[in-house]
């Protein structure tokens, strides 16, 4: 994972989509979200979690490998950024290409778009809005040292894993209290056991459905 | 003496990164050019989140998070679009007006609109007296003219009959922190949350109704403390609670007063304090004693063992909180229920401490100021009493008013429509609420309004009540006027004007003033704006409980908030009651009072077996004439849905008819293992034909008068097909925004009870 990057907790998030309205305020997307927000198990609970541009370290940015335009380019910080408009073809390779459901076409535009994890703002010292106006902190921005002081004994993975493809992230996401550390993350649309929940008390609904991080393509 | 506030003690997340204020936007903005960012604070709900308004050429155009201390930057759906009001294009820009409901609205100047006002004004009350011209307020309103409301309704209008729309969402809670307490407001900020060992949340969906406030909540857990949750649906926050006490609607008194009686029974309670600071105790500690937890078991439909767990987190918590909303107090028993929370609070000594007391969450933005200075039926500024002759002649002195001239005590909200239905109330000035939506049993509603011999509305858009009126003044949203409203947490805080009002519309202040000129006060209603009504309001308020004197528009700049009471420009604001355990009570102890539960006053039987309860959803607020209108928040959440357990048979997206004794509306299903298999959930936010409160029953609370919205009979069927959602009412000639509408359409339930999913097809 990056040095200072976000962490996501779906334990924490309650679903309210003020990320999704933040992500809208941008002025170079205004109207236009670039964060996904899920409700995980639907007819079971409320469960939610938001999905952001993962900033895939290794293999690195599977959607700028496979751009013909040569449009997406990283940064050295490792920030994954949107398709350069003066360079995109809107061809939709990047959709596919991505294993986590992030890009999407605007068809009208014909161009890509996807989360540079607000590159404007933390420019200026800013941390990215979905992370600003979360209203729970399941979207933190910041080092894992700054994450651990707020919240003592917190576990992060960023690896995951597509059918015995490993993928490591340069965005992280907060893991169940007594999750073994370093075990990958299930990924795609598996048959996979429930990671939404740290902390996941007694006396709830058992876990029956899957944690999709992002869509099925 | 007051324990100051530690300000280290911050919510966690993005305490690190600054907000953009004071960043020259043009080095960062992708938008070139003059732009402005305006301090102020969110429109909404009672938590009152600090933001900046964008303002580009003299209009407000976008949003910036603030970094204000009450929520570090965040914020939730409601308030990123909230912006988007200021200069849509649904906007209400000149006064309407029609002689009978038979015509249509039609545009008048103001000249002609206030001088109709003022002539009904005078012919209702010559022919049927001064009680049969009413008014009713609103607690979105400024504190500056939620002051204004009660001293126009007493001194310009003579009336008796001034209520408000706090009459359905704040009453209960202040009836029981008058009676237990001497002080109506919540006795602990936010920022004890994160000091506390355990947390106890009541009737409140915290993460939909006041989401800013969950940081808190998650803050709390973050240093150890536990979390109860006690709602009969699994909200997001009850989700990953220590303990959900998931009970039957209506049954929070006997379930509260079991959870003492174990407290009781294990010794957990402390003794020294009840002792020293409270009086009643023997009477609530023997009707505990009539609730040992099989009992609550059987009237909550609960285990009876959770009782037992709650009991023993709650009493062996060193330090322990309650917070509680809508969910126990909009009941005919509501301020009994709050009672039996205040209780247990109290008799396990948590009150008056960093990280131990009790609050209730305000649901509206000005929730708290707005109940505070004289616009509710019985009440004068300071919060004092209209029945008490002392306090009649404080206020007929200060207003400069014959004592004999000041009207009594009127009549609460749903009152005042049965008075309308009998010709009682023949004329109405309204602002601020949308009672069309938000008064249960709209039929009865309905038949009142269209009682009305005269009614005139003010709203800056076309609410489904001022589209039934025969006069509509377009008054100025908040972003173009100053004020100050009082959170949650009595917290009072600046909203600033960010831009010039509309062409057209003028403010709520003006109008008043206008008015009372026309009815021949004008010199009580000299006032430029909201400063000089805030000034005379401090020294309305001085020497009374709720005291502002001490608080100005330039502390509040200073400060970012100050909590009152607030005697004198020195004090630094309270933001903690009842330090040293000392109420505002004469004899400073805290009054318990003794509860027994009664069950709600639909009755169960074969054709009517299940519950209804309504609530909010997050991407929605109250009546829905401000958020139905924004498009980002119409997309989240384009309609409402019934909530219904997967045992009655449903699919999702099944039309389903909810059937109560006043009514059927027909919804498509949300089946969700979230709720109670004997109750259903209809969010209320959306008008008629597709309104919760078409089917919700108008029994009041005998003391606050506050109606039972969160529980009555009902019986769920299968329908032909969902009644599709009415778009937002316009002037004639005018049609919605389109862009905002286009979810509107959407057939099927939302995704969540929070909204649609974004990324899914």
């Amino acid at each position: 994972m990056m040095g200072r990057t976000i962490v996501i907790d779906p334990g924490r998030c309650i679903g309210c989509q003020a990320c999704v309205s933040a992500c809208r305020e941008c002025d170079s997307h205004r109207g236009k979200s670039m964060i996904h927000l899920d409700y995980l198990d639907q007819g079971g609970s409320v469960a939610s979690s938001p999905t952001v541009c993962m900033h895939c370290e290794d293999p690195v940015a599977p959607c700028a490998q496979v751009c013909p335009a040569e449009a997406i380019l990283v940064t050295p910080d490792g920030v994954v950024h949107d398709a350069d408009k003066s360079r995109c073809i809107g061809c939709g390779n990047c959709v596919n290409a991505c294993p986590m459901g992030v890009p999407k076409i605007d068809l009208a535009a014909k161009l890509q778009f996807k989360c540079n994890l607000c590159y404007d703002r933390t420019s200026y010292g800013l941390a990215p809005m979905c992370a600003t106006v979360c209203p729970t902190g399941s979207i933190f921005y910041g080092t894992l040292e700054e994450l651990r002081t707020e919240r003592p004994g917190v576990e992060v993975a960023s690896t995951f894993d597509f059918d015995g493809s490993i993928i490591s992230t340069g965005v992280a996401m907060v893991v169940p209290k007594g999750r073994p550390v370093g075990e990958p993350l299930p990924g795609g649309a598996g048959e996979h056991a429930r990671v939404t929940g740290s902390p996941q008390p007694a006396g709830h609904l058992e876990p029956s459905a899957d944690n999709v991080l992002g869509d099925p393509l | 003496m007051t324990i100051p506030l530690d300000p280290n003690i911050t919510p966690p997340g993005t305490g690190r990164f600054r907000d953009a204020g004071g960043l020259p936007a043009d080095r960062w903005r992708a938008i070139r050019g003059e732009e402005r960012l305006v301090p102020t604070h969110c429109c909404f709900c009672g938590v009152q989140c600090g933001m900046y308004l964008r303002v580009h050429d003299g209009k407000v155009f976008g949003v910036e998070p603030r970094d204000h201390d009450i929520n570090r930057m965040r914020l939730c759906p409601k308030g990123l679009n909230a912006y988007q009001q200021v200069n849509h294009p649904d906007r209400l820009t000149a006064p309407l007006y029609r002689q009978s409901r038979a015509d249509d609205l039609r545009p008048v100047s103001w000249e002609q609109a206030l001088d109709v006002t003022a002539e009904q004004i005078q012919r209702i009350q010559a022919e049927h007296g001064r009680d049969a011209f009413g008014m009713l307020g609103g607690a979105s309103l400024f504190t500056e003219k939620t002051y204004l409301v009660g001293k126009f309704a007493r001194v310009a209008l003579r009336t008796r009959h001034v209520d408000y729309n706090g009459r359905l969402c704040m009453v209960s809670a202040a009836g029981a922190n008058k009676l237990s307490f001497g002080i109506d407001r919540a006795a602990n900020p936010f920022a004890d949350c994160l000091l506390t060992d355990c947390l106890l949340i009541a009737g409140s969906n915290v993460g939909e109704c006041f989401p800013v406030m969950t940081q808190y909540l998650w803050g709390a857990r973050d240093r150890g403390a536990k979390l109860i949750v006690v709602d009969p649906r699994e909200t997001s926050i009850a989700r990953t609670a220590d303990i959900h006490v998931a009970l039957r609607p209506g049954t929070d008194a006997a379930f509260f007063n079991a959870v003492l009686h174990v407290v009781v029974a294990e010794g957990l309670t402390d003794e020294a304090f009840l002792a020293e600071h409270t009086t009643g105790w023997d009477e609530v500690r023997a009707a505990a004693a009539e609730y040992p937890p099989e009992r609550a078991a059987e009237i909550c439909g609960i285990p009876a063992e959770q009782v037992t767990q709650v009991a023993r987190m709650f009493a062996t918590a060193p330090k322990a909180m309650a917070w509680h909303a809508r969910g126990i107090e909009h009941h005919t028993q509501g301020v009994e229920n709050c009672l039996t929370v205040i209780n247990l609070c109290v008799a396990t000594g948590n009150l008056g401490k960093p990280g131990a007391g009790y609050g209730t969450i305000t649901g509206q933005g000005n929730g708290q100021g707005g109940r505070e200075h004289g616009q509710k039926s019985d009440m004068l500024p300071g919060g004092r009493s209209i029945s008490d002759p002392v306090h009649r002649m404080q206020v007929a002195n200060i207003w400069g008013i014959d004592v004999d001239d000041l009207p009594q005590a009127g009549t609460s909200m749903m009152e005042m429509v049965h008075q309308m239905s009998r010709g009682e109330i023949r004329g109405l000035f309204g602002l601020c609420n949308n009672p069309f939506v938000s008064l249960p049993n709209y039929a009865v509603v309905k038949a009142g309004y269209d009682a009305l011999d005269f009614h005139a509305q003010c709203d800056f858009f076309l609410s489904e009540t001022a589209a039934n009126a025969h006069l509509v003044l377009p008054v100025t949203s908040w972003a173009e006027d100053d004020g100050v409203m009082a959170n949650a947490e009595a917290r009072v805080v600046r909203h600033r004007k960010a831009q010039e009002p509309l062409p057209g519309v003028r403010t709520d202040t003006w109008v008043l003033c206008e008015l009372a000129r026309r009815l021949g006060v004008g010199d009580k209603f000299d006032f430029a704006g909201s400063e000089q009504v805030f000034e005379e309001l401090r020294i309305a308020s001085r020497g009374t409980v709720n005291d502002y004197y001490g608080i100005t528009y330039a502390r509040l700049d200073e400060t970012g908030g100050i909590a009152w009471p607030c005697p004198d420009l020195d004090h630094p604001g309270t933001p903690r009651l009842f330090e040293g355990g000392r109420t505002y009570h004469a004899d400073g102890k805290v009054h318990l009072q003794a509860v027994r539960w009664h069950p709600p006053a639909d009755p169960y039987d074969d054709t009517y077996p299940m519950t209804l309860t309504t609530g909010r959803t997050v991407a929605h607020f109250l009546s829905g004439n401000q958020t139905r209108r924004l498009g980002g928040l119409v997309e989240q959440t384009p309609r409402p849905w019934v909530e219904v357990h997967p045992s009655h048979g449903f699919s999702n997206g099944d039309a389903v008819a909810v059937v109560t004794r006043r009514g059927s509306a027909t919804f498509p299903a949300l089946v969700t293992e979230a709720i109670r298999p004997d109750t259903v959930f209809v969010p209320y936010h959306w008008p008629y034909p597709v309104a919760a409160n078409e089917l919700t029953i108008d029994a009041l609370d005998p003391r606050s008068k506050i109606p039972e919205y969160k529980v009555c009979a009902c019986r769920i069927e299968p329908a032909e097909a969902v009644t599709p959602v009415p778009a937002p009412p316009m002037p004639p000639g005018r049609e919605p925004y389109a862009d905002a509408q286009r979810a509107r359409a959407e057939q099927l339930p939302p995704t969540s009870s929070q909204g649609r999913g974004t990324s899914q097809p």
